[in-house]
C-alpha cells in the first residue's frame, strides 16, 4: 500500500495546477495519469491562450504544459505515477490503481479528481465510417504525431475547438472544405472565426450533416441548411468531396470515477452532461473528494488551471495544511474565475454553476 | 501524410521501427502510437462493429472511446490510440470480442 | 454579420482604423476585436499606454491612436491575431500593412503575393516589404506588405503559391 496526503487523478491543466498548489501548502502529493506523459490535452494546443498573465495569456498551450511541468519537477513532495489508471475510490480512503498489469492500493487523506472530458459525437447516417473523427483526435494526430488526417476536411461545429482545429489543419497544410454549425451564430470566439475566414474557409451557420457516404472509408458528405425551427430545408443539399470529417460538437465530463465513488451527480446541459455537485471549495458531496477542470463542467483550459489551484489549496487546508495568506490567495483565485466567466461568452457556464448552487442550497435546507 | 515542416511545432521522430499489420510489413517511428503509425501508412479501418460488421476507425485518439480495439502481439482489445508502437509488433484486426488471455 | 459569418463588416473595420488625419501621420495599430471575451494581453504588451488598462477583462480593447506609434509589439501577443499596423505614409500610392502570419512557407522580401480580404478573396497583388520572425514574436511572424491605398481597408491576409 502506498500512502499520500493528496492524490490527484489526471495530469492535465487542472491536475497539474492542483498538484502545484497542494504541494506548496506542504502536502505529500501523488499525481496519477493514465498516459505515458503528463500535460493532458495541453500538449496539442499549438495556439496562444486567452485570459490574463495569471493564466498564461499569449503563451501557447504546448508551452504552458512545459512551464507547469517544470514547476512540478522542482517540487520534491510531488510524486508522479504515469501510465497508471485509477480503478476505484472507496469509503475508507483506499484507492485502487493499475499500471502495466500490476494492481496497487493507495491510502489517501484527500483526492482531487481532474479527469477532464471526452468528445461528444453526432447522429447522422454513416457517422461511424472511418474518416469521421473527433476534432480533438485529429489535433492529436496532427500536432502531437505530425501526421495529416487526410486531404480535405469538413469541420462540424463552429465552437472554439472547431475553429481552432480548422486553423491548425490549415497550418499543417490540410485543406478545410467548410466549417458548419447548426446554430444561427458562431459559438466560438469571433477572432478565431476571422482567422480561418480570411484564409478562405467558408463558415455555414444553420447547416448540419445530412449524411456521410463511403464504403470502407469516408468519401464525402451531404450537408443541408436548417430553418428557424432547426428543420432541414429541402433543396439546400450541398455535396462535399471530403475524406475527413471532424466532429466538434462539444465535450462531456469524464466522471465515471465520481459516479463510482458515490458523489451526488446532476445533469447540467450547460456544463456538458452529468457533473458532480460541489461547493465553492470544489469539494463534492463526499468529504475529501474534490474536483477541478472539465470533469466538474466543461470550460476553457484557463479556468481549469485556476480551479486546479483552488482545489489544491482547499484539499490541503481540509487535512490541516496551510500557506501564508491563504484566504487572500483563495480570494484572488475566485476573482480570476469570476473575471473569466463574467462576460457574455461565460453565460452558459455561469448559468450551469448557478443551477448547481441552487440544487446544493435546496439539499442543504431540506436536511435541516 | 507525415508533416515534414510545420510553422509552430518541430516534430522530432524517434528511430524507425518495423511492425506488421495483418502480416504486412510496415514502418513507423519510436514515440508514436500504433494508431498514428497505421494512419501514416494509410490504414484507416481498424476494427468492425460486432453485430453488423461495419468498419470502424479511431474516434477520440486519447483512449476514451474504444473504437480502435485491435489484437497486439496476441492480446485482444488493445486501445491502439494510446499504445506505443514497438519494434516487431504484430498488429491484427480483431474478430469478435476477443478471448481472455490465458 | 460578423457573428454568423466571421467576417467583420465595413462599419466594424472602419471603427477599428485610426481617423483619416491620424492615418496620414504614420503607423498605428488597428485592433479588430469586436467581441467581449476574457482577454487582455494587448494591454500588457503596450509600452506606451496607448492600449488602455482594462476595467473588466471582458472589455473590448480601447486604443488611443494619438499615443500609438505603430511599434507593433502588440501584434504577435494577441491570441486572436486580431491586430495589425497600418501606415499610409509608406509611399504616394501604397500604404503599408504589418500583419501576423503563422503559415509556411514564409514569403521573402520582394515577393509579389496575393492580397486577400477578410473572407479570403483575392483583392489585388501586394509586395512583401519585410518579414520579421524574431524570438520575441515566438512563431507569430510579422509580414509587412505594400498595399495600393484604395485596398487598405480590404486586405488583411496574403496568399502564397496557388
Amino acid at each position: 500500500m502506498k500512502y499520500t496526503d493528496v492524490l490527484i487523478i489526471g495530469g492535465g491543466p487542472a491536475g497539474l495546477c492542483a498538484a502545484i498548489s497542494a504541494a506548496e501548502a506542504g502536502c505529500k502529493v501523488l499525481l496519477v495519469d493514465r498516459n505515458r506523459s503528463l500535460g493532458g490535452q495541453l500538449v496539442k494546443q499549438t495556439h496562444m491562450f486567452f485570459g490574463s498573465e495569471k493564466q498564461y495569456a499569449s503563451v501557447r498551450g504546448i508551452d504552458i504544459s512545459k512551464i507547469l511541468l517544470n514547476q512540478i519537477h522542482d517540487k520534491e513532495n510531488i510524486e508522479i505515477l504515469n501510465d497508471t489508471t485509477i480503478l476505484g475510490i472507496y469509503e475508507d480512503g483506499v484507492i485502487t490503481a493499475e499500471s502495466s498489469g500490476i494492481y496497487m492500493k493507495i491510502k489517501v487523506k484527500s483526492t482531487i479528481v481532474a479527469t477532464g472530458a471526452s468528445e461528444k459525437t453526432l447522429a447522422f447516417p454513416n457517422n461511424d465510417l472511418p474518416g469521421v473523427y473527433g476534432a480533438g483526435a485529429v489535433q492529436t494526430l496532427m500536432n502531437e504525431h505530425g501526421i495529416k488526417p487526410g486531404k480535405n476536411v469538413l469541420m462540424v461545429g463552429a465552437g472554439n475547438i472547431g475553429l481552432i482545429v480548422s486553423y491548425q489543419l490549415l497550418q499543417a497544410g490540410v485543406k478545410v472544405a467548410a466549417i458548419i454549425d447548426a446554430a444561427p451564430n458562431i459559438g466560438g470566439y469571433l477572432v478565431h472565426a476571422s482567422k480561418v475566414r480570411r484564409s478562405g474557409v467558408p463558415i455555414y451557420t444553420r447547416h448540419t450533416v445530412k449524411q456521410a457516404y463511403g464504403k470502407d472509408e469516408l468519401k464525402g458528405a451531404t450537408i443541408h441548411k436548417l430553418d428557424e425551427n432547426w428543420n432541414p430545408i429541402e433543396g439546400t443539399e450541398m455535396d462535399l468531396d471530403i475524406d475527413v470529417m471532424c466532429i466538434a460538437v462539444g465535450l462531456s465530463p469524464l466522471c465515471e470515477l465520481l459516479w463510482q465513488a458515490g458523489c451526488e451527480m446532476k445533469y447540467m446541459n450547460e456544463l456538458g452532461g452529468y457533473v458532480p455537485l460541489r461547493n465553492e471549495r470544489m469539494e463534492t458531496s463526499i468529504p475529501g473528494i474534490f474536483v477541478a477542470g472539465d470533469v466538474g463542467g466543461v470550460e476553457e483550459a484557463s479556468s481549469a488551471m485556476v480551479e486546479g489551484y483552488l482545489a489544491g489549496i482547499n484539499a490541503a487546508q481540509s487535512i490541516g495544511h496551510t500557506v501564508c495568506n491563504i484566504e487572500e490567495k483563495k480570494k484572488d483565485l475566485h476573482d480570476q474565475l469570476h473575471a473569466l466567466r463574467s462576460g457574455p461568452v461565460g453565460t452558459k457556464i455561469r448559468e450551469g454553476i448557478t443551477q448547481l448552487q441552487t440544487v446544493l442550497e435546496a439539499a442543504a435546507s431540506s436536511s435541516l | 501524410m507525415r508533416i515534414e515542416e510545420h510553422p509552430i511545432v518541430g516534430f522530432q521522430r524517434g528511430k524507425s521501427l518495423q511492425f506488421k499489420f495483418n502480416g504486412q510489413p510496415l514502418n513507423g517511428y519510436e514515440g508514436e502510437t500504433i494508431a498514428a503509425a497505421l494512419h501514416a501508412a494509410g490504414i484507416k479501418v481498424l476494427s468492425h462493429s460486432h453485430e453488423k460488421h461495419r468498419p470502424r476507425g479511431f474516434y477520440c485518439a486519447i483512449g476514451n472511446c474504444s473504437s480502435c480495439l485491435m489484437v497486439v502481439n496476441g492480446e485482444p482489445n488493445v486501445r491502439i490510440c494510446v499504445e506505443m508502437l514497438q519494434e516487431g509488433m504484430e498488429i491484427s484486426t480483431q474478430i469478435g470480442k476477443g478471448d481472455i488471455l490465458r | 454579420m460578423l457573428a454568423s459569418t466571421g467576417v467583420p463588416t465595413r462599419v466594424d473595420i472602419e471603427k477599428a482604423f485610426p481617423n483619416e488625419v491620424r492615418m496620414n501621420q504614420g503607423a498605428a495599430a488597428v485592433i479588430e476585436c469586436f467581441q467581449n471575451i476574457p482577454c487582455n494581453p494587448c494591454y500588457t504588451a503596450c509600452n506606451r499606454n496607448a492600449i488602455k488598462e482594462f476595467q473588466d477583462i471582458n472589455d473590448l480593447p480601447l486604443i488611443d491612436h494619438e499615443q500609438c506609434n505603430g511599434c507593433g509589439l502588440c501584434i504577435s501577443k494577441c491570441p486572436g491575431l486580431a491586430i495589425m499596423v497600418v501606415d499610409m505614409t509608406y509611399s504616394e500610392h501604397e500604404g503599408l500593412l504589418k500583419i501576423p502570419y503563422e503559415f509556411i512557407p514564409l514569403p521573402v522580401e520582394g515577393d509579389i503575393v496575393r492580397g486577400l480580404d477578410r473572407s479570403g478573396k483575392h483583392m489585388c497583388d501586394v509586395k512583401v516589404v519585410k518579414v520579421l520572425n524574431t524570438k520575441y514574436l515566438d512563431r507569430t511572424p510579422i509580414i509587412s506588405i505594400a498595399v495600393p491605398k484604395e485596398y487598405i481597408h480590404n486586405v488583411r491576409n496574403i496568399g502564397m503559391g496557388d
